[in-house]
Parts: structure tokens; sequence; C-alpha cells
């Protein structure tokens, strides 16, 4: 068992609950202990920065301080909100730099007792940490039930890979790190180009008609390429998705009808836990009907015969070949029936 | 106290306000009078520019008049004026390298913006100089001869521009090229802005005249290997690798290329985009004309079973045996012209090239529009046979970016214009070019930009966000989506095209660093080989006797490549014109009776100059070869070699000269 | 906006006020106007300027252009614009910074974006935590009373699924949390 310190984020004791549910399950079954961060408050989201910018760093240092403090042969802290995720490691960045925020921080943190020299814990999201310190071999010995036939869309959002401040991800646009995961469970995988583009953040309680823009977009193009079931990383995406869709049906005349779970609750289908026990049946939009596909046969994809006036494709970057002891930013590239390549 | 035994004369330069503006130089020059009178100091005087005819009569004045023994100059980097006023001092009848020039410009003024500490370090400067060059001696400078022949590294326009001229000159050229042909990138394109000349109609001459020309020799699938030596006498060692065709029996009729079996796809000349085959030559007018064969891709060498090649060639040209060889000539100048790779633009997620099947990136395109490429020079998608209707070119992809290279590469808004034309011209498809500024600063490029517009092409002033196939509208429906904010009306548009070429950047070579390690040059932050003078000295290096030319030194188009190749050409030939050249006789020399023969130095000497006798059973150092770089000195354990101009009594003295207490 | 601002002292400095506060390497004076941010922007077809623009009324000093626009406030922080901007502006974090001085000088329009801002930050200082509910019924209630009816299927669905907690979680520290906020707020203000 790998100890981390787990930050759960707001969220994950309301909107998100099904997260939680399902990551504590998951994360037990692969291997990791998760040891809540003791009183830990919450990351300002988004908007506290937009009031007071020392204020909301120090919100989030007081995070930060408390995992440092608490971290007794944990390594490294965890946290499975993208917004969380992204506010810890952007703060711990900032304050490596030492151009005096460190100083503000910690003058701030000192009235309440507490201090955090920054860079000393590794800040992960639940998805990189699966991916890079589990390893997707782990997953897959876990499997016991493939995902197959599940037309899946891999959603990670935007606050995850960007801004990549603790480089953890294999590209900041389209990182594919959800794809190889839900390969590994043994879904299928849609392209699905819209990966991390906005869900709307906070848009649909201040600015609502650019949140129903912003999500009919995303469910939209998931439509478009058939995709049973969303997948998410982050409880604001799956809330946004799922509850102001209805909304955004009402406001725009569409008639979309896309369920979106966590991805740790597909992870839990696929490890043979109960759907009940993984926070299905608490989303808006029913995920019922596309769970029921696991398991249908996937019609054989036709071979196309290479039609003979075809150009070549350029070799894909990042096309799941990992090099070893990277954190997934250096991606090599087959070699295989190419010539010698003088301009890699 | 001791008469002092020189009568030394210092000089402080203005430089203008270069230096005046932070230095009291008249202040330096009384202070030099008054308290440096003790260790000779007979004259100090200031002068608004020191290095003008005026301010060196001043100086070769007072050493007539005064009887001046040494000269001190403080003033520029010893890099800008140190030839100037040693000549000067040489014209009054001073030995010139009794002339010692100290920098108060690059190390003082042009890094202090405090005017008083400036003075002060002035001062201690000039006092270093002067107790320094007490301890000089007067030296001679030595002539070597130059070896005529010169070594041209890259097979690329620049190169071959370079290779011609001298050849032509009369100059032997060696020219060295990893590719199995020269013609560089020159050769993949297919038209050449602003006149649209066709490329190789214009180059292919070129590469014939290097093939055929009596005072070339042209060395393809080579590389260089290692470089010992100096200017004027560089040994040299280049790797020829192996082609597994005897040259002289191959007739270049290509039938071993029609018969072999196995299809590559052609990463190099055809960038990915065409299949060649596992023994080949890279496109059919390839100067030489017998092919290569590739190894890793010669199912022979796979699996030991085939040898159709050899089968079939006529002229029993193919040996399976032939290894690589070693093949060693001396060279006087090296001129390298090793050129550019493009950027990767798969680097940039969100053009999509490498995941969206119609974004091309600069050099496919070429390779399309050219006659002998993939699509015999049609405009198509990428199944091969679909005409793109609209058509969107992305500038700047790569450059100007300080993600990537924060420089311009300057040959992509005359490409991308280019490109405009062209699709226009073959298609008849709505172009659309997205710029951030139009730099068409070249003659005749202007107006070939105007040209451009009056096309039709349309220009969207805005970096691209993003290129994507996530459509939103129905007229978006299996196109390629553009979105980008139009700046000059300060909205974001989405426009649909079929297919988007990225004007990718230039580079850097992969291996640039390792290349300039082995010619013992230096390269800038980007990568970019760095020339002795970006304004006076463009062509040449900081190592005597190294030339670049083309896009080693920096992003540039075919005519300034050509420029630069025939400009270090012509300095090339005016050193071999001279036929011997006078080296600095900064050197080192062994002191007999106190070498204990241990031979240390020998190994340890990187210009091959130390010997040792056996007789004697010591070593002695060859004045010719010696650089005066120092190693021996300090390696030296009984303190046996002494270097000239850098004594330990003249460090020592120029220490202890800066070290002086110059507040008083 | 038919007239210039006036070409004063205090509005040419406007650029370089609003790079300090948002950070010593915020490299907002390096803009290019190369429009990538405004082509990036999820959300530009909402604002009123896109941030290219934005950026060259700073420039231009035009405050209260500047301090008035919709534009900070329709950023939904994805870092599209952070990641692709070729100077490697921190345009995110500038939108934070034109978000709070709008508060702090009350230059904004349209106080929506702002109020829910400053609920949840309320929030957060109160309880250490967000509240979803009381956030949610706050804001609507004063933003959009109109919209509650068709929201409410959605609120029950919520609170019927348990994904809505009734009572607001308070941490143990808030004491200390408040101890050091307030002394952030000192320092923000020096």
């Amino acid at each position: 068992m790998s100890k981390y310190l787990y930050y759960p984020g707001c969220s994950m004791e309301g909107s998100g609950k099904a997260y939680h549910n399902s990551l504590m399950p998951v994360c037990e079954k692969i291997g990791l202990e998760l040891q809540e961060i003791d009183d830990w408050n919450c990351c300002g989201a988004t908007e506290y920065l937009g009031i007071n910018k020392i204020p909301a760093y120090a919100l989030i240092g007081r995070n930060l301080a408390l995992a440092e403090a608490q971290s007794n042969g944990a390594q490294d802290i965890v946290a499975p909100c993208s917004a969380c995720y992204l506010n810890l490691t952007k703060i711990d960045s900032y304050m490596a730099k030492k151009n005096g925020v460190d100083e503000l921080i910690n003058d701030a943190l000192s009235a309440g007792g507490l201090s955090y020299e920054p860079g000393q814990l590794g800040i992960h999201h639940l998805l990189d940490l699966i991916v890079y310190e589990i390893g997707l071999d782990t997953v897959k010995e876990k499997v016991v039930r493939p995902l197959t036939g599940l037309r899946v869309a891999p959603y990670i959002g935007c606050m995850a890979p960007r801004y990549d401040y603790a480089k953890r991800w294999s590209d900041s646009e389209h990182p594919l790190e959800l794809d190889w995961l839900l390969g590994a469970l043994g879904a299928e995988v849609v392209d699905y180009p819209l990966k991390t583009h906005c869900c709307g953040g906070h848009m649909p309680q201040i600015g609502p008609d650019t949140a129903y823009e912003l999500i009919h977009r995303l469910v939209d193009y998931a439509e478009e390429v058939k995709t049973d079931i969303m997948v998410a990383v982050c409880p604001m995406c799956q809330m946004n998705i799922d509850a102001y869709q209805n909304e955004t049906n009402q406001h725009l005349g569409t008639k979309h009808k896309m369920p979106i779970v966590f991805f740790t609750q597909l992870m839990g289908l696929a490890f043979g836990m109960r759907e009940r026990d993984l926070g299905f049946g608490s989303e808006l939009v029913s995920a019922k009907e596309a769970i029921q596909k696991i398991g249908s046969e996937v019609p054989k994809k036709k071979r196309k015969k290479k039609d003979k006036f075809a150009l070549p494709m350029p070799h894909p970057l990042g096309n799941g070949i990992l090099k070893n002891g990277t954190n997934g930013k250096e991606l090599i590239l087959p070699t295989e029936g190419r010539a010698r390549g003088g301009r890699a | 106290m001791n008469t002092p035994k020189e009568r030394i004369g210092v000089y402080i330069c203005h430089c203008g306000t270069n230096i005046s503006a932070v230095v009291d130089v008249e202040d330096v020059a009384q202070w030099a009078a008054n308290k440096l009178e003790h260790k000779g100091v007979v004259i100090a005087r200031d002068h608004k520019f020191m290095c003008s005819s005026l301010g060196q009569e001043l100086v070769e004045n007072d050493i007539k008049e005064l009887g001046l023994t040494r000269v001190v100059v403080a003033a520029c980097s010893p890099h800008l004026h140190e030839k100037t006023f040693r000549t000067a001092c040489e014209r009054a009848g001073l030995n010139p390298y009794l002339c010692e020039l100290v920098s108060i410009r690059e190390q003082v003024s042009w890094v202090h913006s405090d005017k008083v500490v400036a003075t002060q370090k002035s001062k201690a400067i000039v006092s270093s100089g002067v107790e320094r060059l007490i301890y000089h001696e007067a030296l001679e400078q030595l002539s070597v001869p130059i070896n005529p022949a010169t070594l041209v590294v890259g097979g690329g326009i620049a190169g071959i521009q370079a290779t011609l001229e001298l050849a032509d000159a009369g100059s032997p050229v060696y020219l060295v090229e990893r590719e199995p042909s020269i013609g560089g990138h020159m050769a993949q394109f297919d038209k050449t802005f602003p006149t649209l000349d066709c490329s190789a109609c214009i180059l292919t001459p070129k590469m014939v005249d290097v093939g055929i020309h009596p005072n070339i020799t042209l060395l393809t699938w080579a590389e260089v290997e290692q470089v010992n030596g100096y200017v004027g006498n560089f040994d040299v060692t280049v790797r020829q690798k192996a082609r597994k065709v005897i040259t002289d029996l191959c007739t270049g009729c290509g039938i071993c290329i029609e018969k072999c079996p196995k299809n590559v796809l052609d990463d190099i000349y055809e960038v990915g985009m065409n299949y060649r085959k596992a023994v080949y030559t890279p496109f059919p007018q390839a100067v030489p004309n017998y092919p290569v064969m590739d190894l890793d891709n010669c199912i022979y060498f796979d699996t030991g079973k085939c040898k159709a090649c050899e089968k079939f060639c006529p002229t029993n040209a193919i040996d399976f045996e032939q290894e690589d060889e070693m093949l060693k000539f001396q060279v006087g100048n090296i001129i390298l012209a090793t050129g550019f790779d493009l950027f990767d633009a798969r680097k940039m997620s969100n053009y999509g090239y490498g995941r969206l099947e119609n974004v091309f990136n600069s050099l496919e395109f070429e390779r399309m529009c050219n006659a002998s490429g993939p699509t015999e020079g049609e405009i198509v998608l990428r199944d091969g046979v679909t005409t793109p209707k609209a058509v969107g070119i992305i500038h700047c992809v790569g450059s100007r970016d300080k993600s990537h290279n924060a420089y311009c590469s300057s040959i992509c808004c005359m490409q991308s214009l280019k490109f405009a034309h062209l699709v226009e011209e073959r298609t008849g498809a709505h172009v659309y070019n997205f710029y951030i500024d139009i730099r068409t600063p070249g003659k005749g490029y202007d107006e070939f930009y105007n040209r451009i517009v009056e096309e039709g092409t349309h220009f969207v002033r805005g970096k691209v966000a993003e290129v994507t196939n996530a459509a939103r509208q129905p007229d978006e429906k299996k196109k390629l989506i553009i979105q980008v904010e139009d700046t000059l009306i300060g909205k974001q548009r989405r426009i649909p095209v079929d297919m988007v070429i990225l004007s990718a950047g230039l580079e850097p070579r992969h291996d640039a660093k390792e290349v300039a390690k082995l010619f013992g040059i230096s390269c800038s932050a980007d990568g970019w080989y760095i020339e002795k003078h970006p304004k006076l000295d463009p062509v040449a290096t900081m190592t005597d006797g190294v030339y670049i030319a083309g896009c080693v030194q920096g992003p540039k188009d075919i005519p300034a490549s050509i420029a630069q190749g025939a400009a270090a050409a012509a300095r090339v030939q005016g050193k071999i014109q001279q036929g011997e050249m006078l080296m600095e006789p900064i050197r080192a020399s062994i002191i007999e009776e106190q070498c204990s023969g241990c031979r240390i130095c020998n190994d340890l000497c990187p210009y091959n100059a130390i010997l040792y006798h056996d007789a004697t059973m010591t070593s002695e150092i060859n004045a010719a070869l010696c650089q005066g770089c120092g190693t021996c000195i300090a390696a030296c354990p009984a303190g046996a070699v002494i270097g000239t101009s850098y004594s330990n009594e003249q460090v020592l003295a120029q220490i202890e000269g800066l070290l002086m207490d110059v507040s008083v | 906006m038919s007239h210039l601002a006036p070409q004063t002292e205090k509005n040419f400095k406007l650029m370089e006020q609003v790079a300090q506060k948002t950070g010593s390497d915020s490299k907002l004076e390096t803009c290019i106007q190369c429009g990538t941010c405004g082509g990036s922007c999820p959300s530009a077809m909402d604002m009123e300027h896109t941030p290219r623009k934005l950026f060259a009324l700073l420039r231009a000093g035009e405050r209260e252009e500047v301090l008035s626009s919709n534009t900070p406030w329709v950023c939904v922080s994805c870092y599209f614009c952070a990641v692709r901007c070729p100077q490697e502006i921190k345009i995110p974090d500038v939108m934070y910074t034109l978000k709070s001085m709008a508060v702090a000088e009350g230059a904004y329009r349209d106080s929506t974006a702002s109020d829910f801002s400053r609920t949840f930050v309320s929030m957060v200082e109160n309880y250490g935590r967000s509240y979803e509910l009381g956030l949610a019924t706050r804001h609507y209630l004063r933003h959009f009373p109109l919209r509650l009816p068709s929201m409410a299927p959605m609120g029950i669905g919520l609170l019927s699924k348990k994904r809505l907690n009734l009572k607001p979680k308070k941490i143990q520290g808030i004491k200390q949390l408040n101890a050091i906020l307030d002394r952030a707020k000192e320092l923000e203000a020096a």
C-alpha cells in the first residue's frame, strides 16, 4: 500500500458524492491508502482569486501547510477535484519561485501558527496518480468485468491538464491519460477532440447563457460520435453536464440525454463492484441504459482496404508508448518500418 | 625609490560617450599620470576616439618624442582594436607586442551605471595593464603555410555555392554530405519565391557542376568524424558510409532500385509522404547518381535472403561486403553549411498535426506541389484524390512563440504567400492566410505580397488558436475548423476549410551542438552557430579558419544562403591567396634544463604540438603547431613550461595591479 | 466610447499597475496583440472585449472601459489562453487582478458575477468550506428569481439524490483560518 494525503475538496461532500463513494473502494483495491488531511478548508475555487489575491493564496496555503505538518510517512498529496488540484499546484509552484510570493503567504500563515516550504510534497490529481504511480498494468490486473461494448468519451476538462504546473500530463490540450485508463478497462474509447474543453465552470451561476452553450457543445459532439456515456475526472465538470443538461435542453430546444459519470465509477464496475456501492443512481441523467451495454458484442470493424492513392500520415505524437521513468512528458515514437529519422 | 626602467604611455579612450558617459576619463588619465608614475608612466592622456587616426597619431608621436618603451590603451575589447594600436606602435618603431589594450567599455561602462564605482574600476584595470605590461617581451610573429584545400560540410544550396566559388577560383574542395545526394532542402521544393522559378531548374545545373568539377571531391553518404589542427592545417577524418555499391562499376541505371522488393517510407527527402526502396537514390536528379543501401531496411541484412539487387545488376556493382571507410585528408579552411531542421508541429497539439489527417506541414506541402512528389504536383487532401475547396495557411507555427522558438523564422511569410499562390493557381480554392505580422523585407518581396492580395487570398490577422474537427454548425461538418480571433475586428471567427498548411519554423539541426563541438565553435542559446560579428563578420566564427554559411547561422531564404555561401568562399579564397599566414606569437615553450621528461604534457596537448626527444629525454613544443592554449603550462609538475604573454610574473603582476587601492 | 480616455499619468500607468498587481512575472507588458487568447476563449462570444482587445485598452490607458468590461467576469478559467500565449502571459491571473480592481473600485456594471464571488467568499470565511445549497439559493434569489421555477426540478433532484447538504459544515480551525486571512488582507492592502 502506498499512503497519500487526501484532499477531498468541498464538492466531494455534496454534489460529487458519487466520486467520493467510488474512489474509496477503488483506491483500496489498487493499493492506494488515502489519509484525509485533517481540518482542510475550501481551496477558494475560482472565486476567491477574483476578490483578493493574497488571501486567496493564503487560503490554499493553509491546506498545503496542514498537509506538510501531517505528512508523517505519507507520500505526496492527491486531489480528486481538478479545480482543487490546480489551485494546490499553482500556489506550490508560485511559492517555489521564491520571488516574494512565498514570503507573503508564509507571513499570513504565521498568523495562524503555520508555515509551508514549497516543493516538499508532490501534488497529484487522482488520475495521474493512478496512471503513473500505480500503473495501467496494475489496473488491468484487477479488471474482472471488462467494459466491452461501452462507447465512452474521455472528458478530462480544463483544470487537470492546464496549467500543468506540476508537469504531470502528456499534453495540455490533448492528454491521453484518461483514454489509456479507459482502454485498460476494456471500454471503447471514442476520439473526443473536446476532451479538455470547458464545461462552463461557474458560469451556470453567473452567466447561464454562456454555460448552456458550452455544455451543449460538449454533449452535442459526444452524441455526434455515438457516445454511450461521458466520463469525468472533476466534480464540477460532472455537475455542470449532468445537472444543467435539462436546463440547457429547455433553453436551446435540444434533446440531449447524455449520461456522465466519474472514471472511478467505471473502474469500480470493471473491478466487479456493485453499482450501488459506486454511487450509480445519483446522476440526474441516468447512466442505467448505458451501463447495460457492458458486455455487448462489439461489431467488428471492417478493415478498410488501404486506398492506393492515400498519402501516409505523420507519426502521431503520444500514441501511448511511454518512456520509462518520465512523468509522461516524453513520448517515444514507433520506429519500425520507418526510414532513418534524420529529422525526428 | 628605484627609477623605473620602462617609459610607459597611458591612453584613455572616451569612445564617443560609450565610455565617458559612465567613466570620468579625465580623472582616470590624471590619476594614472600621478599614481602610476613610479611604475614608469611618463604620460597619460584621454581622447574622444583613440582609434581615429588622430588618436593613433597621438601614440605614435609620443613614442617618437618621449621615447616610450611601452604603451597601454584603455578602450574597448582587444577583439576590436588590439590590432589597430599594435600596428600604430609598429609604425613608430616599437615592437607591437609591447602594447597592451585593456577594456574599460565591455568590462566597465557597458556593465555599470554608478559613475564613481565605474571610474575606480577603470583605474584598477589601467593599473593591472601597466603592471602586466612591464613584463612584456618583444615578440615576432610566426608565418605558417596555408593548405589550399577547403572542407565544405553540407551540400545544400549554401554549401554548393561555397564549393563552386572556391573550385572555380582554382582551389581544391572536399564537399561532405551525409545524405546520398547533395541538394538539401532546396531540392525538395517546387517553386521559389518571389519569382516562382522552378527550384529544380535553377538548382540542378549547380548540382551537376559540383558532380563533374575537377577541383571538387564530392563525398556523399559521409560524415565528418574528427577534426584536428588549426587554421591553415586542419587534419580531417571523414567516415564514408558503406553504400554497398561499387561506384566505379555503377552506371546509375537504376535496375537495382526497380528490382528491390522493399518499400520504405522516406522520412528525409519525401518527409514521410512517399515511399522509396531499401536501395535508392533520393530523387531522379540526384548527384551523384549511384544509389545507397539502407541497411536498417534491407531484407538481406534482416533475413539473410533476397539479394535481388545483386542478381539483376548488369555491372556487378553491388557489394554486400563493403564496409565503412575512414578517409583522412588535410585542409586549410572549413566552411560549415549544415542547414536547418523543420520545427516539429506535433508539439503544438492545438493545430492537430499528426492527429487530423488534412493538416500538413510546409515541407509536406512542398513535396505535394513538386512534380516528382507523391501526388506529381497535384494539391489534394490526404486521401490522395480530393481537391480542396478551401485552404487555410497558418503562419508562425513554432516561431515567435516563447513556448517553442522565440525568434522569427524569417522565411515563413514569403513561403506562405507562395503557398497561397500555388493553391489558388492549381485548385481555384479559397485561400486564407492567418498571420500575426506580414514580414516581407526582401527585394521584390512586398510586391509579391501585393500580387497575392490582388489574387484574392483572404488575409486574417490573428494567430490561430486551434484547428479542430469538432463541428458546431452544419456547414462545419466534415471540415477542419480554424478558430481565430480576427484582431482587426476584435471578434472570434471559425472558418471551415478542407486543408490546413502549417508554415512551420526553422530550427537548428537536432545534432547542431555536437557538430559545433566537433569543429570547436559555439552555438547561441537557440542553437544557431555564432558568427564572429553579427554585422561586420557574419560568415566567420571565433575559431580561425572555420566559417559558416546559410541557415546554420540562423533562418534565411535561398538568396541569403547563396550570398553567405559565396561570402564564406571569398573569405577562404582570400586566405588561400595569401599563401601563408602570420600566427600570433603567443605560445608555450619548454625550458629544457627543467624538463624531467615525464611526458604528461604530450598527451594533454589538443594540437599534438609537443614532441618527445628520446636522446635528451625531454619534450619540445613545435611553435608552429602550438596555439597558446596554456594546458601544458598548467599541467607541468616541474613548472618547466612557460607561455609568452602569460608568464607567472605577468599574471601575478596583473592581479597585483587590480588589487591596488584606487580610492586615494 | 467615442471619447478617448484623458492621457494622464494615472491612465498611462494602468498596464504597469495591473501587471504589478498580478505578480512580478505576469509578462503582461510583452503582449504582441496576436489574438491567440481571443481565438482560444470558449466564452469570447459573450465578452464585450476579447482579452487581446482588453490588453490594448489597458495599454492605451482606457481605465474606465477596462474596469467596467464584462470580459474578466465571463472568463471561465479554462487556461487555454495561458498555455497557448506565445508570450507566456498569465492571462487568467490578469483576469483575476482586473476583477479584484473592478470590485475595489466598484467599476463593474452588472454585479451578478462579483456578487457570486463575494457570497462564495463569505461562506468560506464563515465556515471554511463552501456550501453549495446556501450559495445557490442566496445567489439565485437575488439575481435569477425568475429562473428558480425552472431550476426547481434540478434542485429537488440533487436533494433527493443526497447531492446537496442541508447544513453547512464548519471546520474546527475557523478562527485560525480567519487569523490567516486577516493577515493576508493586511498584506494585500500594504
